[in-house]
C-alpha cells in the first residue's frame, strides 16, 4: 500500500461543522415544545414548513451556483436559519410570511454574500426585520397562551388541522380573534398611562398569561446552557447580553419604578434568551475574539433595551442583532487578545484597506 | 508538588500511550546498511572526514562539526564505508540530502572511549567541548546543539534549569521509558547541565499520565544535591512546547522573539540529559536512542534503542509490521510529525517515534468546509492568537494583517487544527503564510540591496565625471603655467639648461603626490564603507587613513615646494587658490549630500548638519571668490559678477538636483501606493518651480553677459554651459523615459502623466540641443585670431574626438542599462518587453553609428600633420577671454552710469593691458610655431614618432585607469597589480612627455 503525504497534524477531533448544527438544532427543542405547549401547534408547524422551504432554497441556490448538493445541504446551517425563523415567527403567521422570510434568509442574506461563513448579517434576523417592516399587521398578531383560553381549565389549544387550515388557508376562522392576544411587551408598551404596578394587575396577558413566557425563556436558557457546556459557543456573549440588559434595567427600574418594568421582566419576555443564546452567538457574523464577544454582547444588551424602551418596535432582538453585526469587523480590529510573549495587544489594523 | 500556573487553550487528544509501554525497552538489530546524514541537527551540517572504502569503528567520528552551530556526527557501527551520497532523509519536505552510507560487519567494535573521571575537576569550556565533541543535540525534536545551550551561561544570568519530561504529543513513549528505566542517569546528566549553567533551581515537568517515571524520577532524585523539583502537571497538548512548558513550570512567559535564557531560563530536554550522561560518563558519542515504535499496522508496538542511522524498514519489522494495512507513516508525534513514503529513511538523533498508522486510525482528512469562525481553535490556541483571522488572512493573502495579528508567534502545535469542525488545514495556511512572507522580506531585502548599489554607483559615476572635468581643467591649466614658466625662461634667455633639469624632479614628484592622493582617497572610502556597516578593523583603516593622509601632505607638500621655487608666485596661488575653491566645493556638496540623506532617514543631528553646511557654503563661496579674484589678476570688480553667476549656477544645481531627488522618492512613493504621493506630488512641483525660477534667473545672467559681450555672441564656457543644460537634459529625458518604462511595466496608474512628463521634456531637449547646436558653429569662426590654421584644425578635431568618445561611451552605457531593464522585464514577464526590446536595438544602432565615426575620426589622429603648439594656444586663447571677459566689464560699466569714474579708467586700463598681454601671447605663439615647423623640418621625423608614442602612452594611462576604476568596482583582487601598471604607464608617459618637451623647446 502506497504511504500517502500529508501534512501534520495527523489526528483529528471527531466533531464537524454538521456536528454543531445538529446540537444547536437539539438544544432548541426544549424551546420549541415549549411554545407548542403554550402557543398551540402555530410553531412547530412554521417550523417544519420553514424547514422544508430552506432546503428547498438551499439545494436550487447550490446547484445554481454549480456547488456539491450534497456537501453543502450536509452541514445543516440552513436547516438552523429555518429553525430560529420558524422560532421568531408569530405561531400563526400566515405560510407566505414564512415562505418570504425563508427565500430572503437564504437566498439574499446567505448565499448573495457568499453562502456559509460569508454573510455579514445574520441570516434569520434580516429576514425577521424585513418581515417585521414590510407585515406589521401579521408579524405582531400574537397567539395568546392557552392558560387564557377559558380560563386555562385544559389544553384547548387550536387543533393541529384547524391550525395548518388557518396557516395555509388564509381564512379566519371565527375562533381566530379569541385566540390571540397581544404580547407582554405589547401591553407594557402601550398601557396608556398606567404604572408598571398597574399594568401587571390590569392587563390580564401580564396578570395571568406571563407564565408561559416565562416557561418558554426558561426553555431557551436550558438549551443554551446545554450548547454552552458542549463548547459549541463560549458563555461570553450570552452572558454579556443577559448582565448588560439586567444591569440597564435595574439602573432604569431603581429610578422609577412606576414607569419601567423591572429586569427580570426584560430577560423573560420576549426574544431575549432565544436572542442571547441562539441568535447573537451565531459565529460567523458577531466578534470573533472572547474580549470581541464581550464587546459585541454588551452593545446588543443596550440596544435591546434602548429599542424597547424608546424604539417603535415591540422587541428588539432582531434589530439589535444587525446593528451589532455591523460593527462585528470592527470590533474584532480592536479586541485582538494579549499573544504568549506581547507586553500588550495589538491595536487597529495594520495593511491593506 | 503542582503546578499553580497554566497556559491558554490545549486540547486532549487521545493518547495511545500505552500500547508501546507493554515491554521494556529492547536493543533494535544492527542493520546491515547504517545510512547516516550529516545534517541531523538545527546548523551547518556536518563536514565529511572519511572516505569511501574507510573501514569505521564504533563511535569514530566521520563527520565533523562545521561552524558554531554544528555538532560531529559519529559512525554508530563498526563497517566499511560504502558510499557517501544523496540519500532520502526524515525531512518533513521528503528532500534527499548528503548520507553516509556505512556496511556494517556485524562486529560492533568500539573505538576507544572513556568517560570523565571527574567532570568537575576540567575547566566548563573542556567539559563543554567534550560534549560538543560528543555530538549531543537537542533529543526533544528540533535537535538544536546542545553544547551551544550550555555555553548560554556565559552571557546570561541563568536562574531556572527546566527539563522537558512533558511528552505531550499522544503515542510517544520515549521519554516515559527512559524514565522508567534510566532515571539516574538522567539525574545525573542534569547534575552535569547544572554544573555548567550553575542555576539556581532545577525544574523537571512531567505529565501526570507517567505515574511510573514520575515515580522513578522522585526515586532517583533523592540521590542529588540540586535544589531540584518534580513538577507534574495536568496531561494537556502542548504542554511540552517549550515556551508553554515555561509558562506552565514558572508563570513567566518568554517575550516574543527571545530565547528562554533572556528570562534567566533553559530548557533541556530529558532525553538529551540522558546523552550527556552517556557521553560525560562512559564517553559514549550520542550514536544510538531510545525511539517508540506504535500504530495499529505493528503487531508488537514497544520502544527500541535503535542505533542512528537505521532505517525505518528494520525497526518497523522488528516490531512487525503488516504492510498491507500500513496506510500512513508518521515520523514524530500525531500532531506535530511527518509522514514520510518510503520506509527505506533513516532514524536519526531526533526521531523520537514511527507511527505505523492504518487507514482507519488516521484516515485522511474529509474535505474542508467554510470557516464560520466559531472561534473552537481560538478557544484551544496555546499561543494566544486568533486563528479564524489568520486563516482568513492568509487564505486572502493579506500577509500584513496576518502579521499584525502575530503570525509569527504561531508554534504550528496543530491544536487549532485538531479541533476545527470544519476541517480546515489551518497549520498549512499558516506555513504557507509564513513562507510567503519570509519570500516576500527576503525579495525586498535584495531589491534594497540593488537599490542602495545603484545609488551608490550612480553617484560614483557622476563623481568620476566630475574628477574627469577637473582633471581635464587642472591639465589645462597645468600646461598654460608650463607654457608661461616656459615663456618666462625664453625671455630672460639666461640659465635655461639649468631648469631643464628641476623639470623633472617636478613631475614625479607630481606623480607621487596624485599617488598618494589616490591611495587616500580610497583609504577613506574604505574606512567609510567600514563605519557604514559596522565592520571590524575600523581603527586600523583610520590608522591607515591618517598616515596616509600625512604622506600625502608631504608629497603634496614636496611638490609644491619646487614649484614655489621655480614658478613665480601669482601663478601658483592660483592653483592653490583653485584646488582650495574645489576642495571647498566637494566638501559642500558632501556635506549637502549628508544632509539630504539624514533629512531623508530622519535620523542625526539635522540642525549641526545644517550648520555645518552653511558654514561649508560660505567658505566655498570664499574660495570661489579669491580664485576668481585671483584668477582674473586681482581685478575685484571682474571677480563679482562671475563669482555671482557661479553661485547661481550652483543654487540652479541644487535645486535641480533637490527636484530630481523628490522626484525619484515621488516614484518611489506612488509605485508603493502610498497616501502621501499626491502631498509628495505638491512638494516636487514647488521644487520645480523652485528651479526653473532660479534657471531662469541664471540664464537670463548668462545673457546678459553675453549680450554685453562686444564681439562673439557666445564665449567657449557658455556653449560648454550650453551643451551642459543640453546633456543634462537629455539625460534627464532618458531617465523619465526609463521610469516611464518602468511605470508601464508595473502597469501604474500614473504611465499617462508620465508619458506627457517625457515629452514635455523631450521638447525642452530639442530646444535646447537646437541653440547648441545654433552656438556651436560660431566658435569655428572665433580662432580667427590664432595665425596658424592648422593646429586649430588639429585642436577641434581633438576636441570632437573626445566628444565623440564620450558620447559613443555613454551611448554604450545606456545600451547596457537598457538591455539589464529589458532582461528584468522579461524575467517578470512585463507586457513592455517588446517595446523595450526596440528600444534597445534602436540604442545599439545608435551606439554602432557613434562607434564607427569614433573610429573613422580616430584614424585621422595619426595622420603626420599632429604640432602640439597646444599651451600656446591655450595661452591666447585664456587671454582672449580674459581680454573678452573684461572688454564685457567695461562695456556693462560704461552703460552703467552709476560707476564711479576711476573706476572705469580703472577697467580701461585693464582692458588695454589685456589687450596687449593678448597680442603678446598671440606673437609668441606665432613665433613658436614658426619654430616648431622649423624643428619639425629639421628633425621631423623623430618628433612624429615621439609625438604617436606620446599618444599611445597616454593611450596606456587611460586603459590602465579605466582598468583600475573597474577593478575598484568589481572590487577584484588584481586591484593592486593593477594599480601598480597604472603608475608605471603613467611614469612611462610622464618620460616620453619630457622627452617630447625638450625637442619642442
Amino acid at each position: 500500500m502506497a504511504l500517502i503525504r500529508t501534512s501534520s497534524p495527523h489526528l483529528h477531533k471527531a466533531s464537524s461543522t454538521s456536528d454543531v448544527m445538529r446540537l444547536v438544532v437539539l438544544a432548541t427543542l426544549p424551546g420549541l415544545a415549549a411554545m407548542t405547549f403554550f402557543f398551540g401547534w402555530g410553531t412547530l408547524i412554521n417550523v417544519i414548513w420553514a424547514c422544508l422551504l430552506a432546503v428547498g432554497f438551499e439545494a436550487s441556490i447550490v446547484k445554481l451556483r454549480k456547488r456539491p448538493l450534497g456537501f453543502y445541504l450536509k452541514d445543516y446551517s440552513a436547516l438552523v436559519t429555518a429553525l430560529l425563523l420558524g422560532l421568531a415567527l408569530p405561531p400563526f403567521a400566515p405560510w407566505w410570511i414564512t415562505l418570504v422570510g425563508v427565500f430572503v434568509a437564504i437566498v439574499i442574506a446567505k448565499h448573495l454574500y457568499g453562502g456559509l461563513g460569508q454573510n455579514p448579517f445574520n441570516p434569520a434576523m434580516v429576514a425577521y426585520a424585513l418581515l417585521l417592516v414590510s407585515f406589521p399587521l401579521q408579524m405582531t398578531t400574537w397567539n395568546a397562551p392557552f392558560v387564557m383560553i377559558n380560563g386555562g381549565e385544559s389544553w384547548n389549544v387550536l387543533g393541529f388541522s384547524d391550525t395548518l387550515l388557518l396557516i395555509f388557508g388564509g381564512i379566519e376562522p371565527p375562533l381566530f380573534d379569541s385566540l390571540t392576544s397581544a404580547t407582554p411587551l405589547d401591553v407594557m408598551r402601550h398601557r396608556g398611562g398606567l404604572t408598571t404596578e398597574e399594568v401587571w394587575s390590569a392587563i390580564p396577558v401580564l396578570a395571568e398569561g406571563i407564565g408561559a413566557w416565562h416557561a418558554v425563556s426558561a426553555a431557551y436558557f436550558m438549551g443554551g446552557v446545554f450548547l454552552i457546556y458542549r463548547k459549541v459557543f463560549t458563555i461570553h456573549t450570552p452572558l454579556a447580553i443577559l448582565a448588560t440588559l439586567a444591569i440597564i434595567s435595574s439602573l432604569f427600574y431603581a429610578l422609577d419604578p412606576y414607569q419601567y418594568a423591572d429586569p427580570f421582566f426584560h430577560l423573560t419576555t420576549g426574544a431575549t434568551m432565544l436572542g442571547a443564546f441562539f441568535i447573537a452567538t451565531d459565529p460567523v457574523t458577531s466578534a470573533t475574539s472572547n474580549r470581541g464577544k464581550i464587546v459585541f454582547g454588551i452593545g446588543i444588551g443596550v440596544l435591546i433595551f434602548v429599542i424597547r424602551g424608546w424604539g417603535g418596535y415591540p422587541d428588539a432582538v432582531a434589530f439589535a442583532v444587525l446593528l451589532m453585526n455591523l460593527s462585528a469587523p470592527f470590533i474584532d480590529q480592536y479586541t485582538q487578545p494579549r499573544s504568549y510573549g506581547h507586553a500588550k495587544a495589538n491595536r487597529g489594523m495594520k495593511g491593506g484597506m | 508538588m503542582s503546578t499553580q500556573f497554566s497556559f491558554h487553550g490545549g486540547v486532549h487528544p487521545p493518547e495511545n500511550k500505552h500500547r508501546s509501554t507493554g515491554l521494556a525497552i529492547q536493543t533494535a538489530p544492527i542493520p546491515e546498511q547504517l545510512v547516516v546524514p550529516l545534517s541531523q541537527h538545527i546548523g551547518a551540517p556536518s563536514e565529511v572526514v572519511v572516505s569511501v572504502g574507510d573501514y569505521v569503528l564504533k563511535g569514530q567520528v566521520i563527520a565533523e562539526a562545521a561552524g558554531r552551530i554544528s555538532v560531529n556526527v559519529h559512525a554508530p557501527s563498526s563497517g566499511q564505508i560504502v558510499a557517501i551520497e544523496k540519500h532520502e532523509v526524515p525531512h518533513i519536505s521528503g528532500m534527499q540530502a548528503p548520507c553516509i552510507i556505512i556496511k556494517t560487519d556485524g562486529k560492533d567494535e568500539w573505538i576507544e572511549h572513556a568517560g570523565l573521571d571527574d567532570y568537575k575537576a576540567i575547566p566548563k569550556q573542556e567539559l563543554i567541548d567534550f560534549i560538543r565533541h560528543h555530538g549531543i543535540s537537542g533529543m526533544g525534536g528540533a535537535g538544536f546543539p546542545t553544547d551551544v545551550k550550555l555555553h548560554l551561561g556565559d552571557d546570561h544570568i541563568v536562574n531556572t534549569l527546566v527539563l522537558n519530561a512533558m511528552e505531550c504529543e499522544p503515542y510517544i513513549t520515549a521519554d516515559d521509558m527512559l524514565l522508567r528505566e534510566h532515571s539516574e542517569n538522567v539525574i545525573k546528566g542534569i547534575e552535569v547541565i547544572a554544573h555548567l549553567l550553575q542555576p539556581s533551581h532545577v525544574m523537571i515537568g512531567i505529565e501526570d499520565n507517567k505515574p511510573q517515571a514520575i515515580r522513578a524520577l522522585e526515586l532517583a532524585a533523592k540521590a542529588t544535591n540540586l535544589n531540584l523539583d518534580i513538577v507534574v502537571v495536568p496531561t494537556v497538548y502542548p504542554s511540552g512546547g517549550e515556551k508553554q512548558l515555561i509558562k506552565l513550570l514558572t508563570g513567566v512567559e518568554v517575550p516574543s522573539g527571545r530565547i528562554p535564557a533572556d528570562v534567566g531560563i533553559v530548557c533541556q530536554n530529558v532525553g538529551t540529559a540522558a546523552a550527556i550522561y552517556d557521553a560525560v560518563f562512559d564517553g559514549v558519542p550520542l550514536i544510538s536512542r531510545i525511539v517508540t515504535l506504535t500504530g495499529e499496522a505493528l503487531a508488537r508496538p514497544h520502544n527500541m534503542r535503535a542505533l542512528i542511522g537505521t532505517p525505518l524498514e528494520t525497526l518497523l519489522n522488528t516490531a512487525g509490521v503488516n504492510q498491507s494495512i500500513l496506510y500512513r507513516l508518521v515520523v514524530g508525534g500525531p500532531m506535530m510529525g511527518f509522514t514520510v513514503d518510503s520506509q527505506a529513511i533513516p532514524m536519526i538523533k531526533t526521531t523520537n517515534c514511527v507511527i505505523a498508522a492504518t487507514y482507519n486510525e488516521m484516515p485522511p482528512a474529509p474535505p474542508a468546509n467554510p470557516c464560520i469562525r466559531c472561534g473552537m481553535c481560538e478557544q484551544v490556541c496555546p499561543a494566544e492568537l486568533l486563528p479564524q483571522q489568520l486563516h482568513w488572512f492568509a487564505k486572502g493573502k493579506e500577509f500584513e494583517k496576518a502579521k499584525h495579528h502575530n503570525l509569527f508567534d504561531c508554534i504550528e502545535c496543530g491544536a487549532c487544527s485538531y479541533v476545527c469542525p470544519s476541517n480546515i488545514p489551518l497549520v498549512q495556511y499558516y506555513r504557507f503564510a509564513k513562507a510567503e512572507i519570509r519570500a516576500e522580506e527576503a525579495e525586498q531585502r535584495k531589491s534594497d540591496h540593488a537599490r542602495i548599489r545603484f545609488e551608490a554607483r550612480q553617484a560614483r559615476l557622476e563623481q568620476e565625471k566630475a574628477d574627469k572635468e577637473a582633471r581635464r581643467k587642472q591639465r589645462a591649466a597645468d600646461a598654460a603655467k608650463a607654457q608661461a614658466v616656459k615663456k618666462d625662461k625664453d625671455e630672460a634667455k639666461a640659465a635655461v639648461s639649468a631648469s631643464t633639469s628641476a623639470e623633472p624632479d617636478l613631475k614625479a614628484l607630481k606623480t607621487a603626490a596624485a599617488v598618494a592622493r589616490t591611495k587616500l582617497k580610497k583609504a577613506q572610502k574604505a574606512l567609510q564603507n567600514a563605519e557604514e556597516k559596522g565592520l571590524d578593523g575600523q581603527e586600523k583603516l583610520r590608522v591607515t587613513v591618517t598616515e596616509l593622509e600625512a604622506k600625502a601632505q608631504a608629497a603634496q607638500e614636496a611638490f609644491d615646494q619646487p614649484q614655489t621655487n621655480k614658478t613665480d608666485t601669482p601663478s601658483l596661488d592660483i592653483k592653490q587658490l583653485k584646488t582650495n575653491a574645489a576642495v571647498a566645493r566637494t566638501k559642500l556638496k558632501q556635506a549637502e549630500k549628508a544632509l539630504a540623506k539624514a533629512e531623508e532617514s530622519g535620523e542625526g543631528d539635522l540642525i549641526e548638519l545644517r550648520s555645518k553646511l552653511d558654514a561649508q557654503k560660505v567658505k566655498t563661496e570664499a574660495a570661489q571668490a579669491a580664485f576668481d579674484q585671483a584668477e582674473s589678476g586681482g581685478e575685484i570688480s571682474d571677480a563679482i559678477p562671475q563669482a555671482k553667476l557661479d553661485e547661481m549656477k550652483a543654487d540652479a544645481e541644487s535645486a535641480f538636483a533637490k527636484v530630481e531627488k523628490a522626484r525619484s522618492a515621488l516614484e518611489a512613493v506612488i509605485e508603493s501606493g502610498s497616501p502621501a504621493a499626491e502631498k509628495m506630488k505638491a512638494g516636487v512641483e514647488k521644487l520645480q518651480a523652485k528651479y526653473s525660477a532660479l534657471k531662469a534667473e541664471y540664464e537670463k545672467a548668462l545673457a546678459g553677459n553675453s549680450a554685453a559681450e562686444s564681439k562673439s555672441s557666445l564665449s567657449p564656457a557658455e556653449i560648454d554651459a550650453l551643451k551642459q543644460d543640453v546633456e543634462a537634459l537629455k539625460a534627464k529625458v532618458d531617465k523619465a523615459q526609463a521610469a516611464l518604462e518602468a511605470a508601464i511595466a508595473s502597469d501604474s496608474p500614473a504611465v499617462e502623466k508620465m508619458k506627457a512628463g517625457v515629452e514635455k521634456l523631450k521638447s525642452k531637449y530639442q530646444a535646447a540641443k537646437s541653440e547648441y547646436d545654433s552656438a556651436v558653429p560660431v566658435p569655428v569662426p572665433v580662432p580667427v585670431p590664432v595665425p596658424v590654421p592648422v593646429p586649430v584644425g588639429v585642436s577641434h578635431h581633438g576636441v570632437d574626438l573626445d566628444d565623440l568618445k564620450s558620447d559613443m561611451d555613454a551611448m554604450l552605457t545606456k545600451v547596457s542599462k537598457a538591455k539589464r531593464a529589458l532582461a528584468t522585464a522579461e524575467a517578470s514577464q512585463s507586457p513592455a518587453v517588446e517595446k523595450m526590446k526596440a528600444g534597445v536595438d534602436k540604442l545599439q544602432s545608435k551606439y554602432d553609428d557613434l562607434k564607427s565615426e569614433y573610429l573613422n575620426a580616430g584614424g585621422k589622429v595619426a595622420e603626420p600633420e599632429v604640432v602640439d603648439p597646444k599651451a600656446l594656444k591655450q595661452d591666447v586663447s585664456i587671454m582672449r577671454t580674459k581680454l573678452k571677459k573684461a572688454q564685457t566689464l567695461l562695456d556693462t560699466a560704461e552703460s552703467d552710469a552709476s560707476l564711479p569714474e576711476n573706476e572705469l579708467d580703472v577697467l580701461k586700463t585693464e582692458v588695454e593691458r589685456l589687450t596687449q598681454l593678448h597680442h603678446e601671447a598671440k606673437e609668441k605663439l606665432d613665433a613658436h610655431d614658426k619654430v616648431l615647423i622649423d624643428k619639425a623640418a629639421a628633425e621631423g621625423i623623430d618628433l612624429k614618432k615621439l609625438k604617436i608614442d606620446a599618444a599611445m602612452a597616454r593611450a596606456a594611462v587611460t586603459k590602465a585607469e579605466r582598468a583600475a576604476t573597474k577593478a575598484r568596482e568589481a572590487q577584484t583582487e588584481d586591484l593592486s597589480d593593477i594599480e601598480q601598471e597604472l603608475v608605471i604607464a603613467q611614469q612611462k608617459a610622464e618620460k616620453i612627455n619630457q622627452t617630447l618637451s625638450r625637442f619642442s623647446d
